[in-house]
């Protein structure tokens, strides 16, 4: 008796017509228009071809929605359930990577499936933020306020980070870390543990640089001084600059961009599409797609306040605060405002790993939403 | 129950202050952006222009030169080029490796090669080699597949026809230097491979030949490659120069000449247009154009008939006898002597403890100004230059354009030297000797022309004192009536004529030999032999040195000033044969002859 009241007083088990009848597609449209944007922009990348990025970039957006129709109707208690064990299969496909993954563009971070490229990586952002939000669900605020309590979310986190960290894609390991770190703090871990492992974290930076590659190094010396080497590593975010600036308010116009068009700017349909896209549409345009995004995390975290368990909050929390540091981090890059780190602007740059991990993520989230009236117990 | 409410009510929470904390993030990123896009956006507009906007300067055709009749003299020739692209070039080292295996590349080459890949930037071609055959294009067309980034070009070079024989007059156009960039800011200049005119014609109507340049802005994409046309502005091509030259008459001076080294310059001693100026031996000066070969360089350079100097204006000879008409016209104008004043020729003359010297050892007898100048008595000349004195000697020389360069306006012109009191105290720190009258008398000592000054007072005698002025382009006849008259009284000027008549077309006249009469048309001149070398007291008792047997740069220059016909002159020529023996014997024939061929050309016009 005591356990139906826990796990489904409040209809536990949504019908179909239920689920359809909870979501939200205003969100939907948002995520939408984003994409469209990408096909359009990843068109013009092309000169005007839709065959070279564009369409396929559309197919993906397809697959993704098909990925997040089926994340929907997955019954909620599974996610909170298998969190653990997908948790664990990312971070076996992480050693498998680093064992024998297939080497691509002198960092190590794909498996070849055949049909696909998969990016264990991108699975273990997902993984970790269900695995730390179950971790969370289960436990009391009290230990949250232990260091014991804290530990192993710590360790869950930084052992696949250590693994990515090799790969190695420094990007993606601080995404991961940034995000746990969010989610410890919104869990309500004490302000004086982050204080001190910053304080902390200063004292290890010049080890930490020791332990930077090469070209990680001139990342970060390029980004402190751009000018420092005009031609060589300065080149990519002076020309972004460039690129930007000189669309203006308005913007050069949809396949005018002249630093994107000749070439100037390197990566336009990838890391630097924001750019592109600023130099075609100038800064309406650009606010516009920050806006859109800003839209994006506005109904997700209104969508946590909503929902009834923690879980379901905690994984959208998650989720959102790594979709909201794809943006912020790839938008701060292409403006000249953090090292150059190779995070792509979700929805919009050309890539399939990350646009099935966001619309996996979008897809939980809808998720959890649809069933934001059930109360999960303690599983 | 409790413990979970605070543990919701703390995520709710502090997912509020995260979501400030992103919301002032996109705050930071807009911000950003306004800065960007809308603060600095001059600034990046301006450097995405640079980036993709490339200007090049389009070079005009070089003006062509043509002489008198429309012969040409300079023009431009198709090159074909072969140039390396470095954009172009996956692996600029192979490419140029390959390349030297089909044409060879000196050095020097290479090095030039390597510099200008570094200089320009990397879409713009740089030459490898230029005047390539047809043979050699085809090979370089053939291997070009292994070769990316070679590709050939056909540009225009400077070509000049007559080679050796207009080397002097035209000069030669070459590589533009630091020098002439820091001179001269057309942007022309930092074309690479533009040619400007070093020396000669090329240079001193440089303006004039170059044309200005015109515009061309191009979209180029990252790697410099053009992707469209953006704005053209066609410059002006050069303006094409006509000079006074007659080519025919060049050829027969430089055919003249031989092997001979000197200079000879015909001109109208009307107009003062120059018809002949040459200078010998000379240079070719499309050996230039393209950058001239060490080899020959240094062989011109060490030569010691020394072809890289134009004698014709920068060789500054002793004018010798040539220079006895000044003092007789000093002397008259002095009224020191008169037409009919003789003085007796003995052979020789003292003066304090020095013996002076007749070029005729037994003398000449008494003569007259007429007969000192038919027969260049040196003895004649002694004694009405001692009477009338080095700085009126001085002055008249002046007055005839000795001493200054002419308005030909050529960089190297020399303006000679006309010693007086005043220049010797200045120069030397000496006081004036008489004896060195005497020699300045005789043209020699320290008196020094060139062949160009000595045409012109030829030209100023024989047109009855018309300060006329030399000139390679065509001379208005507005112009020609501004020439100042020289104030010389006619009777005096007559009378030297005369004298000058008297050399060529009398029995016993120095340069009776040359004499010629061409319908009724004679030359009159004069003829100068200078030493170069002092004959010692002991050598003149033992007998000079016969000139045959002295080595080529001891012996004598040659001399001859004339003009033709005899009455209404229109022709002046000077002729200096370098170390070439008598005046009479070497300067006059060739005078002659081209003094002739000009009046036989007149006639065919």
């Amino acid at each position: 008796m005591y356990k139906f009241y826990k796990t489904g007083f409040r209809n536990p088990n949504l019908s179909f017509k239920e689920k359809i009848y909870n979501l939200n597609l205003t969100y939907f449209f948002f995520i939408f228009v984003l994409s469209m944007i990408g096909v359009l922009m990843l068109y013009s990348a092309a000169n005007g071809d839709w065959k070279v990025w564009a369409l396929n970039h559309a197919v993906r957006f397809g697959m993704g929605c098909l990925l997040m129709g089926i994340l929907i109707f997955i019954d909620i208690k599974h996610f909170l359930h298998y969190a653990y064990y997908f948790y664990a299969v990312a971070l076996v496909l992480l050693v498998v990577v680093e064992i024998a993954g297939y080497t691509g563009m002198g960092a190590t971070r794909w498996i070849n499936l055949g049909f696909m490229k998969l990016q264990p990586s991108e699975l273990m952002k997902i993984a970790l933020v269900l695995a730390l939000a179950k971790y969370f669900h289960s436990t009391t605020l009290q230990n949250i306020e232990t260091i014991g309590g804290i530990v192993p979310p710590v360790v869950m986190a930084l052992v696949p980070a250590a693994l990515i960290m090799a790969q190695p894609d420094l990007g993606t390991a601080m995404m991961l870390l940034f995000t746990t770190a969010i989610m410890l703090f919104v869990v309500g871990v004490q302000v004086s543990k982050f204080l001190f492992v910053a304080v902390g974290g200063a004292a290890m930076l010049p080890v930490a640089w020791h332990f930077l590659h090469d070209y990680q190094k001139q990342r970060v010396l390029t980004f402190l001084n751009p000018e420092r080497d005009p031609l060589g590593a300065g080149y990519h975010i002076m020309q972004s600059k460039i690129a930007l600036g000189s669309g203006g308010i308005f913007g050069k116009g949809f396949m005018n961009g002249t630093q994107s068009h000749l070439n100037f700017l390197p990566e336009k349909h990838t890391d630097f599409i924001f750019t592109m896209l600023s130099e075609e549409f100038g800064i309406i345009g650009a606010i516009l797609v920050v806006v859109l995004n800003m839209l994006v995390l506005f109904y997700s975290y209104s969508f946590a306040i909503r929902t009834t368990s923690y879980f379901a909050k905690l994984t959208i929390i998650g989720l959102s605060t790594n979709y909201f540091l794809y943006i912020f981090i790839n938008t701060a890059m292409v403006l000249g405002l953090i090292p150059v780190v190779g995070v792509p602007l979700p929805l919009i740059s050309y890539g399939g790993t990350v646009m099935l991990s966001v619309m996996a993520s979008f897809g939980i989230i809808m998720a959890m939403y649809v069933n934001r009236d059930t109360n999960l117990g303690k599983d | 129950m409790n413990r979970d409410n605070s543990k919701g009510k703390v995520l709710i929470y502090r997912t509020l202050i995260w979501g400030a904390i992103q919301l002032f993030l996109f705050v930071v990123i807009i911000a950003r952006l306004y800065y960007l896009q809308v603060f600095e956006a001059d600034k990046y507009k301006t450097m995405s222009d640079e980036n993709r906007i490339s200007a090049r300067i389009l070079v005009p055709p070089r003006g062509g030169i043509f002489d008198r009749n429309g012969v040409i003299l300079a023009g431009n020739r198709q090159n074909f080029q072969a140039m390396i692209v470095a954009e172009q070039a996956t692996n600029v080292d192979d490419t140029l490796a390959k390349f030297k295996k089909i044409m060879p590349l000196s050095e020097a080459e290479e090095a030039r090669v390597r510099r200008d890949i570094k200089k320009y930037r990397r879409f713009v071609p740089i030459k490898l080699k230029d005047g390539l055959t047809w043979e050699d294009v085809s090979r370089i067309l053939l291997a070009a597949p292994e070769m990316p980034g070679v590709i050939v070009e056909d540009g225009l070079s400077r070509a000049y026809p007559f080679g050796k024989q207009m080397a002097h007059v035209l000069g030669y156009v070459a590589a533009v230097s630091e020098n002439d960039m820091k001179n001269d800011k057309d942007p022309l200049l930092e074309t690479p491979d533009f040619k400007i005119g070093r020396i000669g014609v090329e240079k001193r109507f440089e303006k004039l030949l170059r044309g200005k340049g015109g515009n061309l802005k191009l979209e180029v994409n990252a790697v410099g490659r053009i992707m469209k046309e953006i704005e053209r502005v066609d410059g002006v091509p050069g303006t094409n120069l006509q000079l006074t030259i007659d080519s025919r008459l060049q050829q027969k001076a430089y055919d003249l000449f031989g092997e001979q080294s000197g200079a000879a310059v015909l001109m109208d001693v009307n107009s003062g247009e120059i018809l002949t100026f040459i200078s010998m031996p000379s240079y070719d000066s499309n050996d230039f154009v393209l950058g001239v070969n060490q080899d020959t360089y240094s062989r011109l350079l060490f030569d010691e008939k020394q072809p890289l100097i134009n004698k014709a204006i920068a060789g500054r000879y002793s004018p010798g006898s040539t220079f006895k008409m000044i003092v007789a016209l000093a002397a008259l104008e002095a009224g020191v002597i008169t037409p009919e004043t003789r003085f007796g020729c003995s052979g020789k003359m003292e003066l304090g403890n020095h013996l002076f010297h007749c070029w005729k050892k037994q003398g000449h007898g008494p003569l007259n100004v007429v007969e000192a100048l038919q027969h260049s008595c040196d003895i004649f000349f002694y004694e009405t230059a001692q009477k009338v004195g080095i700085d009126k000697i001085a002055n008249m020389a002046r007055r005839f354009g000795m001493g200054k360069p002419t308005k030909l306006r050529f960089d190297d012109e020399k303006a000679g030297i006309i010693p007086d009191k005043a220049w010797k105290l200045e120069n030397l720190q000496a006081p004036w000797q008489a004896g060195e009258t005497l020699i300045a008398g005789i043209g020699q000592g320290y008196v020094l022309t060139t062949p160009i000054q000595l045409a012109v007072m030829t030209a100023r005698i024989a047109n009855g004192g018309k300060m006329v002025e030399p000139s390679l382009t065509k001379v208005s006849k507005s112009k020609i009536e501004k020439f100042k008259d020289m104030k010389i009284n006619k009777k005096y000027l007559d009378l030297v004529k005369e004298g000058m008549c008297s050399v060529v077309n009398r029995p016993g006249g120095t340069a009776f030999m040359s004499q010629f009469d061409y319908k009724g048309q004679k030359m009159c001149g004069k003829t100068g032999t200078t030493q170069v070398r002092r004959i010692s007291m002991q050598e003149r008792q033992t007998g000079i040195v016969r000139q045959e047997d002295l080595p080529w740069k001891y012996r004598n220059h040659a001399l001859f000033v004339g003009f033709a016909p005899q009455n209404n002159p229109r022709y002046a020529v000077a002729v200096l044969v370098e170390h070439g023996g008598g005046g009479s014997s070497v300067a006059a024939p060739i005078a002659s002859k081209l003094l002739k061929e000009a009046l036989m050309l007149e006639e065919g016009n």
